[in-house]
């Protein structure tokens, strides 16, 4: 996902790096490196990582593990051929995935909304901000753990209580991502808004908002990975109803599923870069053209 | 009492600013800017030039002495271009206007004609981020522009750009100081672009700041690029330089 900046940047723009690099990064030679060559150095290092990866692991199943110990890590191809292409285990896997992506989802959206108007709250006043800051640090800090019993008392070991647990994970990077981008107008601006007097709602509608974007979605990307983690780790402690991926987690590893689970585990994995990545995209989509950096996915 | 000084379009009476801290940014400045008056202040970092102007446009309260101003269309050009970087060179300009409440079609007639005053036709769809020091400042003063102030304040518009570009933008301002008929009050560290721009030239001590000196600047407008080079213009700059320098030693 590299966008250069400006195109007459596009011929230097250093492959290390998204955004950033591409400016002062070094030349790589006085030629200008083909299309292909760039993409290749782009793709080529995780690749050869991913092989090598790929290598530990079936030295592990059949080099350090002896077979009797070999269900604790199966080798890939098994992990394909079971977990993936018998379609009862795989369709398991996704009902499940789905039960979560829901949980995932709307604890994301209660975690946007409830977020931004924490955020907003703290701009305005700062007395407010002083108020609430460290509540929220406090909150921050509780290990969910701690609160597991407490939530499922209050609602209950089902659907609920897993929103609540992703709520908890995900709101705290957006209220302060937010927050912090709403503060990040210039003095200079803010100046510009106090001459011509600009109300408060102006203010924050055309000044404070837009200048808080960025950040914004930066705590979007994080909180969106958290909500998945949240989603799977509610699942795992509040199973009841439909059963989640954290529940389906549970089972595998009870029955000894070595193949399924790790195949739940890459699932999950996935949906998480899923995730991330759709906020990336939307990133560039919404503030690719005026933000200085544009690096979209990764 | 303080009625008696509020000739011009911009008039300072006795001001004095201490800062809650303590700092003495100003100490007893009194001027006036009248109208079709291009005064300048020059003074070194620090010795509370911009504190004037945030005074003047109401930004800052003065702790002593009195301004009288009309604020209401109050032209100001920041040190920095202050663009919106998430808005076109065009929607930036027509930003004052729509903060005024003008309608859309006369904030476009607006902004069209500030973007042909300055130059900037054939940029109006790219975005801050693309443009050049000069041009985002173009862009800032073809913003103020719109407002058609009958008073500039300029706040170093032109410290962070090239000499050769400032040089440029000297010229455009002085052109648009004869078109569009404003006065101004214009801060600066730079000797020559005060000389060659303005018809007064007022010299500032620092801590805390005072009007240490005046000089009237007898060239006539419009000025031409060659009067830099004009034994005149370099007697007096000289005769600026030296007040500045035994002001701050």
């Amino acid at each position: 996902m590299s966008f250069t900046r400006e195109p007459v940047d596009s011929a230097t723009a250093g492959p290390a790096d998204g955004g950033r690099a591409g400016e002062k990064g070094p030349t790589p030679g006085p030629r200008r490196p083909g299309r292909w060559r760039q993409l290749s150095s782009i793709s080529l290092p995780p690749v050869v990582l991913g092989v090598a990866i790929v290598g530990v692991w079936y030295f592990i199943s059949y080099g350090v593990l002896e077979e009797r110990r070999r269900f604790l890590l199966r080798p890939p191809h098994q992990v394909i051929k079971v977990g993936f292409l018998e379609w009862d285990n795989f369709s398991e896997i996704l009902e499940a995935m789905w039960s979560s992506t829901r949980v995932a989802l709307i604890g994301l959206v209660i975690s946007i909304v409830l977020g931004f108007v924490v955020a907003i709250v703290m701009s305005q006043a700062k007395v407010a901000e002083r108020a609430i800051f460290p509540y929220m640090v406090t909150l921050q800090a509780i290990p969910i753990l701690a609160l597991v019993p407490l939530i499922g008392f209050w609602f209950g070991y089902g659907r609920t209580s897993r929103v609540f647990v992703c709520v908890i994970i995900s709101i705290f990077p957006i209220i302060v991502n937010t927050l912090f981008g709403l503060q990040s107008a210039e003095r200079g601006m803010h100046d510009l808004f106090t001459l011509h007097h600009a109300n408060r709602l102006t203010r924050l509608r055309k000044l404070m908002f837009p200048a808080a974007l960025p950040a914004v979605f930066a705590g979007l990307r994080i909180s969106a990975g958290l909500s998945v983690i949240g989603a799977v780790v509610g699942d795992f402690f509040f199973g009841q109803g439909e059963a989640g991926i954290g529940q389906l987690l549970k089972k595998y590893a009870v029955q000894l599923d070595g193949e399924q689970l790790l195949a739940s585990v890459i699932m999950t994995a996935l949906l998480g870069v899923v995730v991330f990545w759709t906020f990336g995209w939307l990133q560039t989509r919404v503030i690719g053209k005026w933000h200085e950096s544009t690096s979209g996915g990764t | 009492m303080a009625a008696t000084t509020t000739t011009g379009f911009l008039s300072f009476d006795r001001i004095g600013m201490i800062f809650p801290d303590g700092t003495e940014a100003i100490s007893d400045v009194s001027f006036t800017v009248d109208k079709g008056e291009f005064v300048a202040v020059v003074g070194p970092s620090g010795c509370g030039k911009s504190t004037l102007l945030k005074i003047a446009s109401g930004l800052l309260e003065p702790t002593r002495g009195r301004v009288v101003v009309d604020r209401e269309r109050l032209g100001y050009v920041f040190q920095d271009a202050t663009l919106l970087p998430w808005r076109t060179v065009r929607q930036n300009i027509e930003l004052l206007a729509e903060l005024h409440g003008v309608t859309k079609i006369e904030r476009q007639q607006l902004a069209t004609r500030a973007i042909d005053t300055v130059g900037l036709g054939g940029f109006e769809d790219h975005y801050p981020k693309s443009l050049s020091g000069g041009m985002k400042m173009r862009c800032s003063l073809a913003r103020t522009l719109t407002l058609s102030p009958p008073l500039f304040l300029f706040d170093e518009p032109f410290g962070a750009v090239d000499e050769i570009t400032r040089e440029h933008l000297n010229e455009e301002t002085q052109r648009l100081f004869g078109s569009e008929g404003f006065a101004a009050l214009f801060i600066t560290h730079s000797i020559s672009e005060a000389v060659f721009l303005s018809s007064r030239v007022l010299v500032m001590s620092s801590r805390p700041g005072r009007i240490v000196a005046e000089f009237a600047v007898p060239f006539d407008y419009p000025r031409q690029p060659e009067l830099r080079f004009d034994a005149a213009f370099a007697a007096l700059s000289g005769e600026v330089s030296q007040t500045l320098r035994s002001a701050h030693t």
